[in-house]
C-alpha cells in the first residue's frame, strides 16, 4: 500500500468516524427534543406516556371556559378537541397575556407540558389566523372591531362573535 | 382577455424552453455547434415570454380585471396602488409566475454576458438552465395556472393577504429569496454542462463562482430581510425559529457558502473538483427542497402558503433531479482528477476543507430536523415536530467552528507554512480575544458560548483587519501612495480577496448580534391598567390609553406607552393592531425602540375599553440591529469581489477572437477571474 492510498484510507475512516459520530449525536438529540401534536383526545389516549413530554395541543377553545386574570396574568381555559359539546378536552393553565383574537370557539395551540394533575401548563399560546381572506358575508359588518370599542365589550375574553 | 394572452405567453414560454433544451443538451452532447444560435434565440423567446406574461398580469392586476382566476383572489379595488402591484406574488401562483420572470431574466442575463463563449458549453449550459425554465413553465402553466377563467366575472375581490400589507418588508423580502433561489440555476447549468463534458477549466470555474456569488448576495439578503421582518411584524419577540420556510432558505446559503469557499482550494491547488461541483449541485436541489417546502403546503407554518396541488409534480422534478445529480456525479465525475496534493494539514486548503465539512455538517443537522417531521409521519404516522432546542444545540458549536475557522483560515498560508512565522502571527490577535472574553465577563456578562464567541469575534476581527490593511500600508510606505490611492489599488489587485474578507466582517458581526440578542434577551409580560407603569431592565413603561386611526387600507388601535428609558430620556411608543376591511382577525404591529446598543421591543397583545388596561410583550434585546445592519457590509464586499475588472474587457476580446482558437480564449478569461 503506498503512503497515498493509505493516507487516503486514514482521512476516509476519520471522515466516515465523525459521520457516524455526527449522526448520533443528531438523532440523539432529535429524540430528545421532539414535541408531539396531539389533539387532546389523542394525548388522552395516550395515557402516562403524556406526562412530562413536550406536547403542542391543538383545538379549539371550548366556549365559557376562559377564565382571564389579568391582575396575576394567570389564564385558565379547556382546550376541546371541536367546538361540539361533550367532546374530549384538556384544562390548560398558562402565564401568558391572551392575544386580541383569543375568543371562544377560536382554534388554539398550546405548547407545554402535561402532568399528573390533570393540568397542561402551557409556556406558548398561538391562537390560529383564520387564513380565510374572505369578503364579508350577507349581513356581517366588516369593521365589527369599532363594537369593542363603543360599546365596551372586551375582545380578550368575550369575544367580539367574528362567527 | 388577459387570461388568454397571459396564459398563451406561458405556453410560448413552455415551447421556447423545451426547444432550446433538447436542442442545447442534444447539439451540445453531439460536439457540434450548430444548435447555438437556435438555443440563444430560444433564451431570447423564454425571456421575452415570461417578462411578457407578467406585465399581462400586472396590467389585469392594475385594472382590476376578475376574469382573471388569481386577480379574482388577490385583488380588490381599494387595495392602493403598490400593493395591488406587489400582490403579483402575494400567493401561490402569482409567486410562481414571478418566479419565472426571475428565471428568464436570470437565463437571459447569463446567455447575453457571455454570449462569445464557447458555444459549445454554452448550449450545455443554457440548455440545462431551459430544462428547469421548462418544469417551471409547465407548473405555471399546469398545476398553478394563474390565468384561469371566472365566471361569473365577481364585482370586486378580497385583497391580497393583510400581512402582505401590513408591512414593506414582506414586500420586499420575498423578491430577495426568489432572487436568491432562482439564481442557483445558473451555476446548477454551468456545473451540469461541466460534469456533461467531463471537465471544469478554469475558464468556466469563473462564471460558476461569479453567479452563485450573485445569488448567495441576494439570498443572503433575502434571509436577513426575512428574519427582520419576522421580528418588526409578527410580534412574537424573536427573529428566527427554526421554522422549516426559514430552514429553507438557509440550507442552500449554508451550501452555497461552503462552494465558494472551496472553490478556493480548486483554483489554488487543482483539488476538490468533484466535491466543489457537488457542492453547486446541492445548493440548486436545495432550492428546489426549499420551494417545495414553502410552496406544497406539507408543513404548517406560519409563512407556507397551504393547500395547492403543485407538491407531487415539485416531488417529481426533485426525484429526476437527484438521480440526474448522483448520476452525473457518478458517471463523470472520475474524469476530474485533481491535479494537486494536500501537502500540510495546517494549510489554508486544510483549513477550507475543514470549513466544508462543518458547513455540510450543519447543512445535516438543520436538513434532518427539518424533513424529521415528514418521515416520522409519513412512516410511523406519529405527528412530531423537532424543537428550537435541537437546532440550537446542533448550529451553536457549528457557527463558532465557523467563526474560528474565519480567523485560522486567512492566516494560513497554502501549502506548507513555516511555524515561527505562524506563531508571531496567532500571537497578538490571540491575545486580543482573550482580552475581549475577560472584559466582557469583568462588566458582568456569563454563560460559556456567548463569551467563546466575543472572544473568537475579536480574534477575528483583529485577523481579518488586518490582512485588508497590511497590503494598503505597504503600498503607502513602499510606493508612498496616498491613503485612498493605496485603499483603492489594494482592493483592486486582489478583488475577491478584499471583498471577501469585507464580507468576513458583516458575518461576524451577525454571529455576535445573534450571540448577544439571544443570551442576554430579557422578557416580560403584563397587563396594564392607565398610568400603571411596568418596568424591564431599567425601562420603565407607563400605560397612557388608547387611540385609533384609519389609514387608505387599514384601520389601526394603538396603545399609548410612555418609555422612560435607564439614562432617563422619556418618549412615548405606540404598539398597535391593525385591522383589515376584510380579515378578522388582528395583525400587530411591535413597537419597536431602536438604538445602537439594544432594542426595546413592545407588542400590544390585547386591550380592552371596558376595563380600561391593556396587556403587553415586552423584550430587551442587546445588539439585534446589528444583523440587519451589516447587509451593507455584505453588498459592499460582494460588490468588490464581482466588479468587472478592466482586465476583463480584453479578456473577452480575446475570448472573441478564440472562437477559433478555444484554448486562448480559456488562457486569457483566467486573468480576468
Amino acid at each position: 500500500m503506498t503512503p497515498v492510498a493509505r493516507n487516503r484510507l486514514i482521512a476516509l475512516g476519520a471522515l466516515l468516524v465523525a459521520g457516524v459520530g455526527l449522526g448520533f449525536v443528531a438523532f440523539g438529540n432529535i429524540g430528545e427534543n421532539l414535541v408531539y401534536y396531539w389533539s387532546p383526545a389523542e394525548m388522552l389516549a395516550q395515557g402516562d406516556k403524556a406526562y412530562g413530554a413536550t406536547i403542542r395541543l391543538g383545538g379549539v377553545v371550548q366556549p365559557g371556559s376562559i377564565q382571564w386574570n389579568a391582575e396575576h396574568t394567570t389564564l385558565h381555559f379547556r382546550v376541546a378537541n371541536d367546538a361540539k359539546e361533550g367532546t374530549a378536552s384538556v384544562l390548560v393553565r398558562s402565564t401568558e397575556t391572551p392575544p386580541q383574537m383569543f375568543r371562544d370557539k377560536i382554534g388554539v395551540v398550546v405548547e407545554g407540558t402535561y402532568d399528573k394533575s390533570g393540568v397542561f401548563s402551557s409556556n406558548r399560546l398561538m391562537v390560529n389566523h383564520s387564513n380565510e381572506y374572505r369578503a364579508p358575508k350577507e349581513g356581517e359588518d366588516p369593521n365589527k372591531w369599532r363594537e369593542t370599542l363603543t360599546d365596551g365589550t372586551t375582545t380578550a375574553s368575550t369575544g367580539t362573535g367574528a362567527r | 382577455m388577459n387570461g388568454t394572452i397571459g396564459y398563451g405567453l406561458v405556453l410560448g414560454g413552455l415551447a421556447f424552453a423545451a426547444f432550446g433544451a433538447v436542442v442545447g443538451i442534444f447539439t451540445g452532447l453531439r460536439r457540434s455547434e450548430a444548435g447555438f444560435p437556435w438555443v440563444m434565440r430560444a433564451v431570447w423567446g423564454f425571456a421575452g415570454c415570461m417578462i411578457a406574461a407578467n406585465l399581462v398580469m400586472v396590467y389585469a392586476l392594475v385594472t382590476h380585471d376578475f376574469s382573471v382566476k388569481y386577480v379574482a383572489q388577490v385583488g380588490s379595488r381599494d387595495t392602493p396602488l403598490l400593493y395591488t402591484v406587489v400582490s403579483l406574488w402575494s400567493a401561490l401562483e402569482g409567486s410562481i409566475l414571478f418566479w419565472g420572470l426571475i428565471m428568464g431574466g436570470y437565463i437571459g442575463a447569463f446567455a447575453w454576458v457571455h454570449r462569445r463563449e464557447h458555444a459549445r458549453y454554452m448550449q450545455l449550459a443554457l440548455g440545462t438552465m431551459l430544462a428547469v425554465g421548462v418544469f417551471f413553465a409547465f407548473l405555471i402553466a399546469g398545476p398553478a395556472n394563474p390565468w384561469g377563467a371566472m365566471s361569473p366575472v365577481p364585482a370586486d375581490g378580497p385583497g391580497p393577504n393583510p400581512l402582505l400589507q401590513n408591512h414593506i418588508l414582506m414586500i420586499i423580502h420575498p423578491p430577495f429569496l426568489y432572487l436568491g433561489y432562482v439564481g442557483m440555476t445558473v451555476p446548477f447549468g454551468v456545473a451540469v454542462a461541466g460534469l456533461l463534458r467531463g471537465e471544469i477549466g478554469e475558464a468556466w470555474m469563473a462564471p460558476l463562482r461569479r453567479w452563485t456569488l450573485v445569488a448567495w448576495l441576494f439570498l443572503s439578503i433575502g434571509i436577513i430581510l426575512g428574519a427582520w421582518w419576522a421580528y418588526a411584524v409578527l410580534g412574537w419577540g424573536g427573529y428566527w425559529a427554526w421554522d422549516p420556510v426559514e430552514n429553507a432558505s438557509f440550507l442552500p446559503w449554508l451550501t452555497a457558502t461552503a462552494f465558494m469557499h472551496s472553490t478556493m482550494v480548486q483554483e489554488r491547488k487543482r483539488m476538490l473538483k468533484l466535491w466543489t461541483l457537488s457542492l453547486a449541485l446541492a445548493s440548486f436541489v436545495l432550492t428546489i427542497l426549499g420551494t417545495f417546502m414553502t410552496r406544497s403546503g406539507i408543513f404548517n407554518s406560519v409563512h407556507s402558503f397551504t393547500q395547492s396541488d403543485i407538491g407531487p409534480t415539485f416531488l417529481v422534478f426533485l426525484g429526476v433531479l437527484l438521480v440526474v445529480c448522483i448520476a452525473l456525479l457518478a458517471v463523470r465525475g472520475p474524469l476530474l482528477v485533481p491535479e494537486g496534493r494536500m501537502s500540510s494539514l495546517v494549510s489554508r486548503e486544510a483549513s477550507i476543507l475543514v470549513n466544508n465539512l462543518v458547513f455540510v455538517a450543519i447543512t445535516f443537522t438543520v436538513l434532518l430536523g427539518t424533513l424529521y417531521p415528514l418521515v416520522s409521519e409519513a412512516v410511523r404516522g406519529v405527528r412530531v415536530s423537532v424543537g428550537e432546542p435541537y437546532f440550537n444545540k446542533m448550529a451553536v458549536p457549528g457557527g463558532i467552528a465557523v467563526l474560528f475557522l474565519m480567523g485560522v483560515g486567512p492566516v494560513l498560508p497554502w501549502g506548507t507554512p513555516d511555524k515561527a512565522t505562524l506563531r508571531r502571527q496567532f500571537l497578538i490577535p490571540t491575545g486580543v480575544g482573550l482580552v475581549v472574553s475577560v472584559v466582557c465577563f469583568a462588566v458582568g456578562m456569563r454563560g460559556f458560548y456567548p463569551l467563546l464567541t466575543f472572544g473568537l469575534a475579536g480574534f477575528v476581527t483583529v485577523i481579518t483587519l488586518r490582512e485588508l490593511v497590511a497590503p494598503v500600508r505597504v503600498r503607502m510606505a513602499e510606493r508612498k501612495e496616498g491613503l485612498v490611492t493605496a485603499v483603492m489599488t489594494s482592493a483592486t489587485k486582489a478583488q475577491r480577496r478584499f471583498g471577501g474578507y469585507v464580507v468576513h466582517l458583516g458575518i461576524v458581526l451577525i454571529i455576535v448580534a445573534v450571540a448577544a440578542s439571544s443570551s442576554y434577551v430579557k422578557h416580560t409580560s403584563g397587563t396594564l391598567k392607565k398610568d400603571q407603569v411596568m418596568e424591564l431592565d431599567g425601562y420603565k413603561l407607563r400605560y397612557l390609553g388608547l387611540v385609533s386611526g384609519e389609514e387608505p387600507h387599514r384601520t389601526f388601535v394603538a396603545a399609548r406607552v410612555e418609555v422612560t428609558t435607564p439614562s432617563g430620556k422619556v418618549d412615548e411608543q405606540k404598539p398597535r393592531l391593525n385591522y383589515y376591511e376584510r380579515s378578522t382577525d388582528p395583525i400587530g404591529t411591535p413597537a419597536v425602540r431602536e438604538t445602537a446598543g439594544e432594542d426595546l421591543y413592545i407588542s400590544l397583545m390585547a386591550f380592552s375599553e371596558q376595563a380600561g388596561n391593556a396587556s403587553f410583550n415586552v423584550w430587551v434585546f442587546p445588539m439585534v440591529g446589528w444583523i440587519w445592519w451589516s447587509i451593507p457590509l455584505l453588498v459592499l464586499g460582494t460588490l468588490i469581489a464581482l466588479w468587472p475588472r478592466r482586465r476583463a474587457v480584453v479578456a473577452l476580446s480575446g475570448a472573441e477572437l478564440g472562437a477559433a482558437a478555444p484554448l486562448a480564449g480559456d488562457d486569457a478569461k483566467q486573468g480576468a477571474a
